[in-house]
């Protein structure tokens, strides 16, 4: 078979180069406008933050030396060489450690109550009146856009030191995010249950109880759980401003420079961090279907 | 069973029983699973509670103060500092698109390294994989606390800070986003001739980039709420001028800070929200 490549006119084919140049063009032209305003905007961001680059190029030895010295003993051993010496404190760690755990649980618990009772208000579909929706979802989104660590820093105040606030802190920062995660599964539910069970003349609460919550529980216990997971990282961290768990030991070695306690408990931190979210994905993974993570 | 049978019940309801032991006699164990585990995270919880230091009275003392506060919050005022919240909002902002920036620029060849179908060997990947999880396991302040150490008190710190955690976080969105790849692009590459640079940057790089997009800046989004608070250990921001206020119980100041911050969160929200539709459409995101 002979070859054979048809070619367009001439006039046909400069239409389309041309064309096809302007099409370029504009690309270039869009590509380069976008990497000017990315620049100008970190370089603006880069004199906001007080960035200078010859801090960074000084100090940027500390890092490595920082992590050199908080794992390197008293005695001017490496860490690893001597466990008991390393953990001496393992102890009260763990109780503290215990401690933190506590916190994010009976914080989740109390901040899945409260979102529990309050999502199928807020839930378009289930939502008895439209302003009480409206307000409902407006304290759930305040709840959750204050971090937790100013309600801790507040309740710290109000209640005293100690991981009181702490728990109802991470209830409150809880409640607003689950309850807007639970709110998105009920609205997702099928809704021909519901009308079964108010044909039978139950009232509202009945349709929620035997309509729409057989459908949402596996849903909500997943959401709980991995808020269960996010909230003991957050623990960890709720003792700086005094609001109880592991934290406060934390903030102190850092601050004293008690170097070696600080590897201990931070390695001490991850591992639980590691347990608990290997722990909560085997129950969610077993017991309530692989629902996505959110 | 015919519907009629169905219906009539003097008839069906032994054969139902027969039919459906499990629902209508249900084994001691699968009847007694639900209250136990109801009964021991309620007994857990009691637990705690005592352990933690929950008393009623304290309880109520403290609910007595913080109405107390409430009431002093209102209304809201600057006082003189307004342009010193400015500032230090500015440099939140400045916190937060920085660091994500250069945790989003760092972790883009290391989520290389992690994704299953530009590494197939488990060997390499697996400490790439668990080097990210443990730096995603310390809470953005233990990293801010860290750096503070190294560079000293100051917003630098906190930009280090997000930087750090966030380059955990990015590592693993985007070597998911490149597990999900098309691979048909790269393919071709490959047939013809390109080298496994080659089909990085050409058969993998133009599908990856607009999700990358939209995650860095849903990132930006979320780290200028946290940029506010790693002020509190001393990182620069918003943060550090709450911090204080709370702390000398200027309470009509601590009411306008947190105002300030939930308008900002909702304003960069809103912006960034419309720039990831404009980068990967609409549809995308729902």
């Amino acid at each position: 078979m002979p070859l054979a490549i048809s070619t367009l006119p001439d006039q046909q084919l400069n239409a389309l180069k041309h064309a096809y140049r302007k099409m370029v063009a504009r690309k270039r032209r869009q590509s380069a406008v976008t990497t000017v305003v990315i620049v100008v905007v970190l370089f603006v961001a880069a004199i906001g933050a007080d960035v200078d680059l010859r801090t960074l190029t000084a100090k940027i030895a500390n890092f490595t030396s920082y992590f050199d010295r908080i794992l390197t003993l008293d005695g001017g051993a490496r860490v690893w060489t001597d466990i008991g010496e390393w953990f001496w404190g393992w102890k009260k760690w763990l109780s503290l450690l215990g401690e933190t755990v506590l916190i994010s649980y009976v914080g989740t618990l109390a901040g899945a109550v409260v979102a529990f009772s309050l999502n199928f208000l807020a839930a378009a579909n289930t939502a008895p009146t439209p302003w009480l929706r409206f307000a409902v979802r407006r304290l759930l989104e305040f709840c959750r856009t204050v971090p937790s660590i100013v309600f801790a820093l507040i309740f710290v105040i109000a209640f005293g030191l100690g991981p009181m606030a702490g728990v109802l802190a991470i209830a409150i920062h809880s409640a607003g995010a689950l309850g807007k995660l639970f709110s998105e599964i009920v609205e997702n539910v099928d809704m021909k249950p519901v009308e079964g069970v108010r044909a039978t003349g139950a009232s509202w609460i009945a349709c929620m109880r035997f309509a729409v919550l057989p459908q949402t529980m596996a849903g909500f216990a997943s959401y709980t759980l991995l808020r269960f997971e996010i909230n003991v990282r957050e623990a960890s961290v709720m003792g700086f401003v005094g609001a109880g768990g592991i934290g406060q030991e934390l903030v102190v070695a850092v601050r004293k420079f008690y170097y070696s306690d600080v590897s201990a408990i931070l390695a001490l931190i991850i591992v639980t961090v590691f347990v608990i979210d290997i722990t909560t994905g085997w129950v969610r993974g077993h017991f309530l279907g692989r629902e996505r993570r959110a | 069973m015919t519907r009629k049978q169905l219906l009539d019940p003097s008839h069906s309801h032994d054969e139902l029983r027969a039919r459906y032991a499990t629902v209508f006699n249900p084994s001691l164990k699968s009847r007694l699973i639900a209250p136990a585990i109801l009964v021991a995270a309620i007994g857990l919880f009691i637990f705690g509670l005592v352990d933690l230091d929950f008393s009623p009275a304290r309880m109520m003392a403290g609910l007595h103060q913080l109405g107390w506060f409430v009431t002093l919050m209102i209304p809201p005022n600057p006082g003189s500092s307004l342009p010193a919240y400015l500032t230090a909002m500015g440099e939140t902002l400045s916190i937060a698109v920085l660091g994500t920036t250069i945790a989003a620029v760092v972790a883009l060849p290391v989520s290389l390294l992690a994704a299953r179908n530009i590494v197939p060997s488990n060997i390499f990947r697996f400490p790439v994989r668990r080097f990210l999880d443990s730096i995603r396991g310390v809470d953005q302040l233990i990293w801010a606390l860290v750096w503070i150490n190294v560079v000293g008190l100051g917003p630098f710190a906190g930009v280090l800070a997000i930087a750090v955690s966030d380059f955990g976080a990015f590592g693993k969105l985007f070597s998911e986003a490149i597990e999900g790849a098309d691979k048909k692009p790269v393919e071709g590459i490959r047939a013809s001739g390109g080298s496994a640079l080659h089909e990085i940057r050409f058969g993998l790089m133009p599908q990856v980039l607009p999700v990358i997009a939209g995650q860095v800046l849903y990132f930006i989004e979320s780290n200028v709420r946290s940029a506010t608070i790693i002020g509190i250990v001393g990182a620069g921001g918003i943060g550090l001028q709450l911090a204080e206020q709370i702390r000398v119980l200027e309470w009509q100041k601590v009411s306008f800070l947190i105002l300030m911050i939930l308008v900002t969160v909702a304003l960069i929200d809103w912006i960034s929200s419309r720039l990831r539709f404009a980068i990967i459409g609409k549809r995308a995101i729902a």
